[in-house]
């Protein structure tokens, strides 16, 4: 069982918060869980974790870390000379140095030593520049392109549409096919946000009125966290989305089920999500009209969280942020149906969760 | 120069003594002196730094344990925000505005800075302004969008609420009284050196603060205009940073970082400074490598103009520029390691005693190392994609900060104390508050780095329990503990009553610098101001100190009862004028108070008390001007010892007054500069940068800047008419000057209010309209600076030779006349539609 840090927040998320196992539609990611396995053995409070550059499961982040080791070492032993030297410095000495022989010591530490070291270390960046963030339209094949929103404080995820496939929208989940280049699209609705997934790459800003690309090329399956990088208002620290990287296969298979939609499925959670007026801001695909205006909802009980990475997703939890979003996540759009009855709640978060 | 008997001299001192006097009582307050206002700015600015770092320990208790609820999320928000807003505004830059204030007039040989009232003015404008932004946290209405005010988060108002618009109408009052010190700093460390203390002779220090200074005046402008722009969009709608009309959030971020980046450097190069007193102190010989290090300086003020950008490696820049700037940000490593390299080569080269300033400052470098390597990585563009925006990026600009410029300043603290009280702060005291500072704050920072390359966004306000990250913040909690308890000891250490401790030496560190002539009861500064030869003129002048001490310098007595220093020239430090200063005064508070009542009015809309504020500003400044500047003399020339005569007054290039209006023409140039970087933003991001809206046409705008032209020429004439002694002609000119302003102010807002340009619906309309009234605002205050001369004229305050006002308006004119075509020919000749 693996575990996923997605529940930030208040004391009694934390009390109330279990592990969360890794839900995946039956036909869908058997193998991750397969595949994760061995890294599963490794406790997460140890030196790995589902949000760490550390421990690199992309191109771009493996690179990274790479140029990181190098600067580490080189790093602490430059730091270590010169506190070195401060120390020498600092003891009585019988003879002093002359001043031209100081004189020279500036002049080999302070200039020649840093620009040779500085222009190594440059040259070795820009040319990593280009190679781990690579101009698009040069990448063959062009990469797919998926359109990520960041809104205060979720995320909206549109995939184009593919083989026939029409393209579909999804919240706070994302899943890539591993070994293979994928493009984002991203942009920001209200504020700024950014979009980082650690395990995979650096971060790039979504900026109102703007368009910023970026790709990624996962190296391993797994399931990861990404948070919001960017100062965004109150509950910044809430908005956060899973990252899922399957294999191509697997990955196929669940776009499939995903642009198919929802079976309409029955019950008394299903009649009161419409009845209450959910599905005039949550859309659920093949089961209630088009809504934009918050997160989608089609296979939410496939998600690993509920409120954006706020908490686990289970039908309590579910219930408990209908009760009171902004309790759980303040300053959350969604308002409180804290008027509904408890049962009503209760069936609605039942439903939600069944949505697989 | 014979000696004189001790009755004289005692009679000269008496009367140095009446002149410099501190007032006693309430009016204690309206204390001009630059020791006095020196100590209660560097007081000020240490008590804001604790509350801010009270602010952190806050924020340290949240998130101790992950899930933790101590602070609401927007108590957190609000907590972070002002600690950084309050550590960067109210602490780092000016508790070295306030050394400089207290030390620089020592340092140069000086009795003081030329504007004294100047320094009183900014610092009573700093502490108004820092009370009233940190203040609004205990109605819960600080600001809460983090100290770099991103818009749109920033400009919605339902978000930010009062917050946002305390922060910019603070700061920006704020702001004007970091420039004035820049101004006065400036001015002091050009004209009021010591005779022969040539430009290469000055003390490191006085090298670093003109550097710092000159920053200051250069990248502080840029965040002005941001304000302007920021706080129209929150006020009137006017949509800058609105990407649906046009605006775009990013210019704010490129203006807060042209300033926020050079910042750093503002801050830390004093604390450099600091160092390079200090350690050829303790290595008791000269700094080895003065021209390396000045060098150095210079070249770190310069590069960081040039670094803004990678702070912004993930705004999607194309890459090119920003290898450009990973470039630039990698080669200010150079300069600031033969600064390091040189502190190391002058301790190798002399014999280091061993003291408490010393630790401070060793201990400071060590941990400020490692700042700068990890400096080195996040310049790295592949590496600070990861790292931007973590807890990598707290970890790396503590290290800086608390290692380049905290601790150095600790160690300044224990160096320069004596000069406040004649004793040494405790030995004792200052090692242990060291070790629990310097253990402390690696315990609290060093475990940032991995909490941050583990994922830790910054401005989280918890974080969940199985992520890797609670052992982290829980050491770094009880590391920030530590760290408290010792800057407690320092404060300790500093406060605790020391009568019973025996009165030290006066140079209790056998230091080589002027500062240790000044005797901490008397409030002349300099006994008799002495002629340098030396850059350690303590070390290299043997019979200095008595010299000075036994009146034998230059302005030994005040026989006129009037405050005076000498002013010398800029590169030669050759005595040009003897400088009467003004003295103690309550209009600067005044002048203060209602500037601050004008911001402080506007942040709740009270438009009326805005009004009544201002008038009372204009009128307390005038009154300050017109009683306390460019007093005609009773006697041209004045007998300044040592067998020299000096003119009393001057005007023109070789005057005080002259150079301070130069200075700050540059900075307020700048601002303008920045605006108009705007426009020209607007029009490269847009296809069609007037999407469709008409322009101001060409009529108006370029009447507008025909007009300024001939107002312009009007005054170049009055100035000469002046001289010829004409005073009624003068008067004539000056009017006629003054009407071709009024014409000109009107037809500069004629253009965009005839063609009905409504700022509201689009980015173009509202540009233009900044640009068209920041320069009509200048216009009118040109009006009040003629009206000011016709009034000088008219009661005989102004002459052929004495004509400083004029001049000094002159010089503004040439400032405006540019700033006015240049305005008017963009607006009315390049609308940007095609």
């Amino acid at each position: 069982m693996r575990k996923i840090g997605a529940g930030a927040g208040l004391p009694l998320a934390r009390r109330r918060m279990r592990a969360i196992s890794l839900k995946v539609s039956p036909s869908g990611a058997r193998s991750i869980s397969r595949r994760a396995l061995p890294i599963l053995l490794i406790p997460l409070s140890g030196c790995t974790g589902a949000q760490s550059a550390l421990d690199p499961a992309g191109e771009e982040a493996a690179a990274v870390f790479q140029l990181f080791l190098v600067m580490v070492v080189g790093g602490a032993l430059i730091w270590i000379a010169v506190v070195g030297l401060l120390i020498h410095a600092g003891r009585r000495r019988e003879t002093p140095w002359s001043a031209e022989k100081a004189g020279r010591l500036i002049a080999w530490g302070g200039v020649a030593f840093p620009v040779v070291v500085l222009l190594a270390l440059l040259a070795y960046a820009v040319w990593l520049m280009p190679a781990i963030r690579p101009w698009l339209a040069r990448v063959a094949p062009a990469p797919e392109t998926i359109e990520v929103t960041g809104e205060q404080f979720w995320w909206r995820i549109r995939y184009p549409a593919s083989d026939g496939m029409p393209g579909f929208e999804t919240a706070n989940e994302l899943r890539l096919p591993v070994g293979t280049r994928t493009a984002f699209s991203l942009k920001a609705a209200d504020v700024i946000h950014s979009f980082w997934i650690p395990a995979l790459g650096g971060k790039m800003d979504m900026i109102p009125g703007r368009t910023n690309m970026l790709s990624l090329e996962p190296t391993r399956t797994g399931l990861f966290r990404a948070p919001c990088a960017e100062f965004c208002g109150t509950s910044h620290t809430l908005m956060a989305f899973s990252v899922v990287v399957m294999e191509p296969d697997d990955y196929a298979t669940w776009r499939r089920a995903q642009a198919g939609g929802n079976r309409p499925g029955t019950g008394e959670g299903k009649r009161l999500f419409a009845y209450h007026g959910c599905a005039g801001c949550h859309g659920v695909r093949g089961v209630t009209g088009p809504a934009t205006l918050g997160p989608d909802l089609t296979f939410f009980g496939q998600r690993q969280t509920v409120g954006a990475g706020t908490l686990a997703n289970t039908a309590q939890n579910v219930a408990r942020f209908i009760r009171d979003p902004g309790a759980v996540k303040p300053g959350a759009k969604m308002p409180a149906f804290d008027m509904l009855p408890e049962k009503d709640i209760a069936a609605i978060a039942t439903y939600l969760v069944g949505l697989q | 120069m014979t000696d004189l008997s001790s009755e004289d001299r005692t009679a000269q001192e008496a009367r140095l003594r009446e002149v410099w006097r501190t007032p006693s009582g309430w009016r204690y307050w309206t204390s001009v002196n630059n020791t006095e206002i020196g100590l209660w700015y560097g007081a000020a600015a240490f008590v804001f730094m604790l509350f801010a770092g009270v602010l952190a320990l806050l924020v340290r208790v949240q998130l101790a344990v992950p899930g933790n609820d101590f602070l609401s999320a927007d108590m957190f928000n609000q907590a972070f925000t002002l600690h950084g807003t309050v550590m960067m505004f109210l602490f780092a830059v000016p508790i070295f505005e306030a050394v400089a204030i207290f030390l620089l007039p020592s340092m140069l040989g000086a009795r003081e800075l030329p504007f004294p009232r100047l320094s009183a003015f900014g610092f009573w404008s700093f502490a108004l302004g820092g009370v009233f932004v940190c203040g609004s946290i205990f109605f819960g209405a600080a600001p809460n969008t983090g100290w770099f005010m991103y818009p749109p988060l920033a400009t919605d108002k339902e978000y930010s609420g009062i917050g946002a618009d305390i922060w910019l109408l603070g700061l920006s009052f704020i702001e004007v009284a970091s420039i004035a010190a820049a101004v006065e700093l400036i001015v002091g460390i050009m004209k009021c050196r010591a005779p022969g203390m040539r430009i290469n002779m000055m003390p490191l220090f006085a090298w670093y603060l003109l550097i710092v200074a000159g920053m200051i005046l250069f990248a502080f402008p840029p965040l002005i205009a941001g304000d302007i722009l920021f706080e129209m969009e929150r006020m009137f709608d006017w949509p800058f940073f609105d990407a649906a009309r046009g605006g775009d959030p990013l210019l704010w971020q490129h203006l807060f970082w042209i300033f926020g980046h050079p910042e750093v450097y503002i801050i830390f190069l004093p604390a450099i400074a600091l160092m390079a007193m200090i350690v050829p102190t303790f290595a008791q010989r000269p700094i080895v490598g003065y021209s390396w290090i000045v060098l150095a300086a210079v070249g770190t003020g310069f590069l960081s103009f040039g670094l803004w950008v990678h702070h912004m490696f993930t705004t999607g820049l194309p890459q090119i520029s920003l290898a450009f700037f990973s470039a630039a940000s990698e080669a200010v490593a150079i300069p600031t390691g033969v600064q390091i390299f040189v502190f190391i080569a002058t301790m190798l080269a002399g014999r280091v005693i061993f003291s408490v300033p010393m630790l401070f400052g060793a201990g400071g470098l060590a941990i400020f190392i490692i700042g700068g390597l990890t400096g080195v990585m996040v310049a790295l563009v592949p590496f600070d994609w990861q790292a931007h925006d973590t807890y990598f990026i707290v970890a790396h600009l503590h290290y800086v900060l608390i290692g380049g410029m905290l601790f150095p300043i600790v160690a300044g603290i224990y160096y320069y104390y004596p000069l406040l009280d004649a004793r040494k702060l405790s030995d004792r005291l200052g090692k242990i508050a060291f070790w629990l500072m310097f253990v402390g704050f690696n315990v609290a920072f060093f475990p940032m780095h991995l909490a941050g390359l583990r994922g830790m966004p910054r401005r989280v306000f918890t974080y969940p329990a199985d992520i890797g990250w609670d052992w982290f913040n829980l050491i770094s909690t009880i590391g920030a503990f530590i760290f408290a308890s010792g800057v407690t000891l320092v404060v300790i250490d500093v406060l605790r009553p020391k009568h019973r401790q025996p009165k030290g030496e006066q140079n209790p560190w056998n230091s080589g610098t002027l500062e240790w002539i000044s005797e901490p009861e008397e409030k002349w500064g300099v006994r008799s101001i002495p002629i340098i030869t030396s850059r350690y003129p303590i070390w290299d002048q043997p019979s200095l100190i008595e010299d000075i001490k036994a009146g034998r310098g230059y302005l030994p007595d005040a026989k006129d009862g009037a405050r005076e220093t000498l002013v010398t020239s800029v590169l030669d430090a050759k005595p040009i004028q003897c400088l009467r200063v003004g003295g103690t005064s309550i209009l600067t508070i005044v002048a203060a108070f209602s500037l601050g009542g004008v911001f402080i009015a506007l942040t709740f809309h009270w438009w009326i008390t805005t009004i009544v504020c201002a008038i009372m500003t204009l009128a307390a400044i005038i009154a300050w001007l017109w009683t306390g500047t460019a007093v005609i003399p009773k006697e041209e020339m004045r007998d300044v010892g040592l067998g020299e005569t000096l003119p009393l007054y001057t005007s023109g290039p070789q005057s005080v007054g002259w150079w301070a209006m130069f200075i700050t023409m540059a900075g307020d140039g700048t601002a303008y500069a920045s605006l108009m970087f705007g426009y020209f933003f607007y029009w490269t991001i847009h296809e069609d940068f007037t999407a469709g809206h008409a322009g101001p046409g060409m009529l108006w705008p370029l009447t507008a800047a025909g007009l300024f032209t001939l107002a312009w020429a009007a005054m170049l004439a009055a100035r000469w008419v002046n001289e010829t002694d004409r005073r009624g002609l003068t008067r004539l000119t000056l009017a006629v000057a003054m009407l071709l302003t009024l014409a000109a102010c009107c037809a500069g807002l004629a253009g965009p209010y005839l063609t009905s340009m409504d700022p509201t619906v689009h980015v173009y309309p509202a540009i233009v309209w900044v640009v068209a009234l920041w320069t009509v605002v200048h216009g009118g205050v040109a009006i009040i600076m003629q009206l000011y001369c016709l009034a000088r004229n008219l009661a005989g305050r102004m002459s052929a030779r004495h004509d400083m006002d004029l001049r000094n308006v002159v010089l503004y004119w040439h400032f405006l006349v540019i700033t006015a075509i240049t305005s008017f020919g963009v607006l009315g000749l390049f609308p940007g539609s095609r």
